[in-house]
């Protein structure tokens, strides 16, 4: 039974169709990989899927419900969030503290206790600073919890991004180019710390460059170009795919930009 | 850690309000200090605001205005203790930010800058035309707290200056320990979080619109009580409490001490109540020598005083 079904999903942008009727489907503990060349439209699909887009048609099921359109911080609720291509930290936090603050939902804050400090709040707090202590021991940056965040290396940005989204306890990931810009090294904690996830159970969406990070964990892979789904399957299946193989070839030729 | 540092900063603040006044030279002195702590207090509200949360407020003035008139205005037409006038002023101008609050927050930057610009007008304009209510642009006179004769009957002999001084001192330290109580709670930290990304706090589930209002609530409230105690100790009040000055000098008195912190803004509003004081044997040049005091902090400290120098000596916490 799928945790995530996405049913013919599109938007427009005036008269650009950035995605056309895009469907599959992630299982809890599967790896769902959505590559593509760039400007394919993985980016545009993933806001659409996390709500900070309105889709133009087609839905998204979060646990047999229809979630289509729902503001993020609802879906962080009913057990979906996200990660960013480009980073979204709480620069001027500590690193606890944004791991923290992702664990606004168990904590229910109430202003009245916040405000007087009262023992109920207090405790609360430390629950939630004790557990984020452990999902930073897991990405490594316990010994950083309390330096600022905006003072850390990109590649240590990136876990930590995961680990203030491992905070939400969700049951739904997307992973929006997690490795990108690491190095070798990097990549591959990043690559062990995605398996292990999922296998915890959680579902993981990936958006990722590296071809090979790619293909090693992947249950199931998603291809698009132009905003259409070309194909998807297995990774052997999907990179034996003709359809992929000259959509990424003739990607090649084009000269580069931004990616969408 | 965060515990402890809020008590040594809220200890170090106390025992600065205690020894000062063994250097006043006159009991005038007692007056200018109690103007201070009642001017932090309301910077504090900011700080809260623009600080933590990241909205801007040019309009602040307007709840300084209503805790004020409110003082000034509901012991004679409703009855009501002037002190319980303060908690009155409190209650209106939080419901008003409420109101206000849920639609202009939508804005953001300058947007909003303007709309909060446009309510605290809308204030000090009502306050100036309602001449049978408010006397107008005149002013008119507030009813005694009564406290200080309370105080005297119980052998407590404090003169009006001594007075306003302690008890202003006292609700600001009260005012202290909220804000640094909220700075390291879940509910500040989702306000900070919102100022760092609002996108990234809507994914780890943070309602935005939610957050920003309570911040803009708490803060009208700082601003409405310290209008309430200005109009109190002064014993008379004019529509210029509510005017578009007084927001402006609270929010340079937040930037200029530092917008993040808290003991920050407390320095930005004694210096900036406390330069004109000094100033005034420049006489007819004291607002330029204020305004290019003000320029250099900006282009020399850009975080404002207190956190630029407790990053340059490498002091954290503050």
């Amino acid at each position: 039974m799928a945790i995530l079904e996405i049913n013919g999903l599109g938007i427009s942008f005036g008269g650009l169709r950035a995605v056309n009727d895009v469907s599959f489907s992630v299982k809890p503990g599967e790896i769902v990989s959505v590559i593509g060349p760039n400007g394919a439209g993985k980016t545009t699909l993933f806001n659409m899927i996390s709500g900070v887009y309105l889709p133009s048609d087609g839905e998204v099921k979060l646990n047999g419900e229809n979630v289509t359109a729902k503001a993020p911080h609802l879906l962080a609720e009913k057990g979906l969030t996200r990660t960013f291509q480009n980073l979204q930290i709480f620069q001027e936090m500590t690193v606890l503290e944004n791991v923290l603050a992702g664990f606004h939902l168990s904590v229910r804050p109430s202003i009245l206790s916040d405000l007087l400090s009262l023992p109920g709040a207090k405790r609360r707090s430390a629950e939630a600073r004790e557990k984020a202590m452990a999902f930073l021991e897991k990405v490594r940056l316990a010994n950083a919890a309390e330096e600022e965040a905006g003072n850390l290396s990109y590649g240590a940005l990136k876990r930590l991004e995961i680990a203030r989204a491992l905070a939400v306890g969700p049951k739904v990931l997307l992973l929006d180019e997690p490795a990108a810009g690491c190095n070798a090294v990097e990549t591959e904690e990043i690559d062990e710390l995605i398996a292990e996830l999922a296998q915890s159970g959680i579902a993981i969406l990936l958006v990722e460059h590296d071809m090979k990070m790619v293909m090693r964990i992947s249950n199931h892979i998603v291809v698009l170009d132009h905003g259409e789904k070309i194909a998807e399957g297995t990774p052997e299946a999907v990179s034996k795919n003709p359809d992929v193989i000259a959509a990424y070839l003739g990607a090649e030729e084009e000269p580069a930009h931004a990616d969408g | 850690m965060s515990a402890n540092s809020k008590w040594v900063q809220l200890a170090v603040l106390a025992g600065i309000m205690l020894v000062l006044p063994v250097f006043f030279p006159s009991g005038y002195y007692y007056r200018v200090g109690a103007l201070v702590y009642v001017n932090a207090l309301s910077v504090i509200g900011l700080v809260i605001l623009i600080g933590y949360a990241g909205q801007i407020s040019l309009g602040h003035a307007g709840f300084a205005g209503i805790g004020a008139y409110a003082c000034a205005l509901a012991p004679v037409h409703l009855g009501i203790h002037p002190a319980l006038a303060v908690l009155l002023g409190a209650v209106i101008s939080g419901v008003l930010a409420i109101l206000i609050g849920r639609p202009i927050l939508r804005l953001k930057g300058y947007y909003l800058a303007v709309a909060t610009l446009g309510f605290g007008i809308l204030v000090s304009m009502v306050l100036s035309n309602e001449r049978g209510l408010t006397g107008g642009p005149d002013g008119m006179a507030v009813p005694d707290l009564g406290l200080r004769q309370v105080l005297r009957g119980m052998g407590l002999k404090l003169s009006g200056g001594e007075f306003w001084y302690i008890a202003n001192a006292l609700v600001l330290l009260v005012a202290i320990w909220i804000a640094l109580n909220l700075f390291h709670s879940a509910t500040g930290r989702a306000m900070r979080a919102l100022h760092g990304s609002e996108t990234a706090a809507r994914t780890v589930g943070i309602d935005v619109a939610r957050y920003k209002l309570q911040a803009f609530v708490i803060s009208a409230v700082y601003a409405s009580v310290a209008g309430s105690l200005l109009a109190l100790q002064n014993g008379f009040i004019t529509p210029d409490v509510a005017g578009f000055m007084h927001s402006v000098e609270m929010v340079t008195m937040a930037v200029l001490g530092g917008v993040g912190s808290v003991l920050g803004a407390t320095l930005g509003a004694a210096i900036l109540t406390l330069l004109p004081q000094v100033l005034t044997v420049l006489a007819d040049y004291e607002q330029l020598v204020l305004g290019l005091i003000m320029i250099l902090v900006m282009i020399f400290l850009p975080l404002g005083l207190l956190p630029s120098i407790a990053a340059r000596i490498r002091w954290r916490g503050v």
